[in-house]
């Protein structure tokens, strides 16, 4: 483990059902699928092997439709649920050897939670449910309400402190979520879908806000959606489940330009790359350009390699001639106009 | 008969194996009706009317407390005040034991599906079977007197506050509790900061219902000895006194009415 990884995990199961240890071993003596598994021992494979580890200050998305087990897996960071077998270290604390006392004092200041359905207290002000995990810690009131309106404040909901939850709009709803999750300063923050009940506007406007706060807080994220546009825009790397079972892990580009297989290339095929593909995905190497077309211009265009697909288009918009792509300076690529085309045109549904 | 004998004999053998815990349960009532008597009964009228008009105003405004004035008065000026206050400490007994037992093990019933399974039934003959059967085996254990009139009254009437008080704890979003854990909340801190607040309006409501069919079992708890306003609807029965029936029916309903609103008020 390097002192970089934050929160590693290592062969996770969770297998819902009364005899859910036989139907593991099972399933490794005889590798089962999930519906043999169902019929045979009526129990239901939630998380399938699932290992992962993730860096301090990343957003790690996990991507997948309801019922991949990304809810579920997410529960088992803070142990609210209890895999069936596998191992989760969490700032170099083994969770699994927490004894109930340890395991709360844990979640209360190592963990932060959003959960989609917001959850917060309908009898209790905004300020007490921002309050609420300084006031497990105990907390003195004056001091916990103190800090809570600070934190509301950088949420920008520092007038409705008053206010009952049920009061606000969903968006602002969630932002307490958030405001919660980040009171009690934890160290991971796990949001599960905290976007996905709210219209697709707010969501936008939550998400840029999210990426705006994440910048400051640096916080080290794991982000649950259904949504894959959400996930290439807000996680560093993104994670994509399918019955339980983790398909591919990867930066958002990795994943639209080398989708691991026909699950995730139908997924990637609705998301438009020009934000998310860079220069040096899509160049050719130099030397087959040049046996092919002869001599590039010394006076050519240079861009960076890290440029966007957007960025590349706009240049090539004005100007027919080939870009060069540097990466620190020297010469690594270069990208015609139809290589951009073949880039677009590649990743985008056509019927 | 044989079946006959056979039930009779295990009352039989209740009542002579039971004294101990009889004896107990009637002395806890005791403790609990002589303490009520003292607030109702024994102390001047003024006071408790006062008292109760108070209550009314603060938790149903106004309007109640004037109308809970007025059936004061008509209870004062019929001559039914003190039977009224005999009858309020009897059921105030009974209620409030039903609530002390019931509140709590509708709280240990809510999380464990099986237990409350099994207490389920249980609940559904103590309301359902009438009243005058399990008199019967009650005058066996406690003999007559206001004991056997409280007993009477909270197996009719104790139930309501178990069922909603499971109702109400199983009501509370299972999202909301699992945020709190995931906060690093005890049980404890779950208990009095999630689920009771969450659950307290269907508790309230399990409560009055509570005090409601305690009140309905004023007139047959005078059957056994309890005295009260029940005493002179029975009275009025058997000597087909219709207007004394009706008059002290309609205290029974004002002693109902105020109890309901004042327990409802603060509902809103």
């Amino acid at each position: 483990m390097t002192p970089e990884t934050v929160i590693e995990i290592s062969h996770v199961w969770k297998i819902f059902g009364a005899r859910a240890d036989v139907a593991l071993q099972a399933i490794r003596d005889r590798g089962l699928t999930k519906a043999e598994v169902l019929s045979e021992f009526n129990s239901v494979v939630g998380v399938a092997d699932v290992s992962l580890d993730v860096k301090r200050g990343e957003i790690f998305c996990i991507m997948g439709l309801s019922g991949s087990g990304k809810s579920t897996l997410v529960r088992h960071f803070n142990r609210l649920l209890e895999p069936t077998d596998g191992k989760i270290m969490i700032e170099g604390t083994d969770v699994m050897a927490l004894d109930p006392r340890s395991l709360q004092k844990f979640r209360n200041e190592k963990i932060g939670m959003v959960f989609q359905n917001f959850a917060l207290m309908p009898h209790r002000s905004v300020l007490d449910n921002v309050a609420m995990p300084l006031e497990i810690r105990k907390v003195p009131k004056n001091e916990r309400l103190r800090q809570a309106a600070a934190i509301l404040d950088i949420v920008e909901l520092g007038a409705w402190g008053a206010k009952f939850a049920h009061e606000l709009s969903g968006g602002m709803q969630q932002r307490v979520g958030l405001a919660r999750a980040l009171a009690a300063n934890p160290d991971v923050l796990l949001m599960d879908e905290p976007f996905s009940a709210l219209d697709p506007l707010i969501r936008r406007q939550l998400q840029d806000e999210f990426i705006r706060l994440s910048k400051i807080l640096k916080k080290t994220t794991i982000f649950i959606t259904h949504d894959l546009d959400e996930a290439v825009r807000i996680g560093d790397r993104i994670a994509i489940m399918r019955d339980g079972k983790m398909v591919q892990v990867g930066t958002a580009e990795d994943i639209v330009m080398h989708p691991a297989d026909d699950y995730v290339a139908d997924f990637v095929a609705g998301i438009s790359r020009l934000k998310v593909v860079h220069a040096h995905a899509v160049m050719q190497p130099i030397d087959a350009y040049v046996s092919a077309y002869g001599t590039i211009a010394a006076d050519a265009r240079r861009v960076n390699a890290s440029e966007t697909l957007s960025t590349l288009i706009n240049l090539a918009i004005d100007d027919e001639n080939p870009i060069i792509v540097q990466d620190q300076g020297a010469d690594v690529g270069v990208i015609t106009r139809a290589d951009l085309l073949r880039t677009v045109i590649e990743g985008t549904e056509v019927s | 008969m044989v079946s006959i004998d056979s039930v009779e004999a295990f009352f039989n053998w209740a009542v002579l194996n039971g004294e101990a815990l009889f004896d107990a349960i009637t002395y806890v009532i005791r403790i609990v009706l002589d303490a009520l008597e003292v607030v109702f009964v024994s102390t001047p009228w003024i006071v408790i009317a006062s008292i109760i008009i108070l209550l009314t105003w603060l938790t149903a405004g106004v309007r109640m407390a004037i109308y809970s004035s007025a059936f004061l008065a008509y209870m004062g000026l019929l001559g039914f005040w003190e039977k009224a206050m005999t009858t309020l400490a009897l059921l105030g007994t009974a209620a409030c034991l039903s609530i002390l037992i019931g509140i709590p093990l509708g709280m240990f019933a809510a999380r464990r599906p099986r237990f409350y399974a099994f207490i389920q039934p249980i609940m559904d003959f103590m309301q359902t079977m009438p009243a005058f059967v399990f008199m019967i085996p009650v005058i066996a254990f406690f003999g007559t007197g206001k004991p056997a009139a409280v007993v009477t009254t909270m197996i009719f009437g104790g139930t309501p506050v178990v069922r909603l008080t499971v109702l109400g704890l199983r009501g509370v979003p299972e999202s909301v509790r699992e945020a709190a854990i995931s906060f690093g909340a005890n049980k404890w801190y779950l208990l009095t900061k999630v689920d009771l607040p969450l659950a307290s309006p269907s508790i309230r409501a399990g409560i009055n219902q509570t005090i409601m069919l305690s009140l309905a079992m004023v007139v047959v708890a005078s059957l056994i000895g309890a005295k009260g306003l029940g005493e002179d609807v029975l009275e009025a029965l058997q000597y087909a006194n219709v207007g004394q029936g009706i008059l002290a029916g309609f205290s029974i309903l004002f002693c109902a009415m105020i109890l309901d609103r004042i327990v409802q008020g603060g509902r809103r």
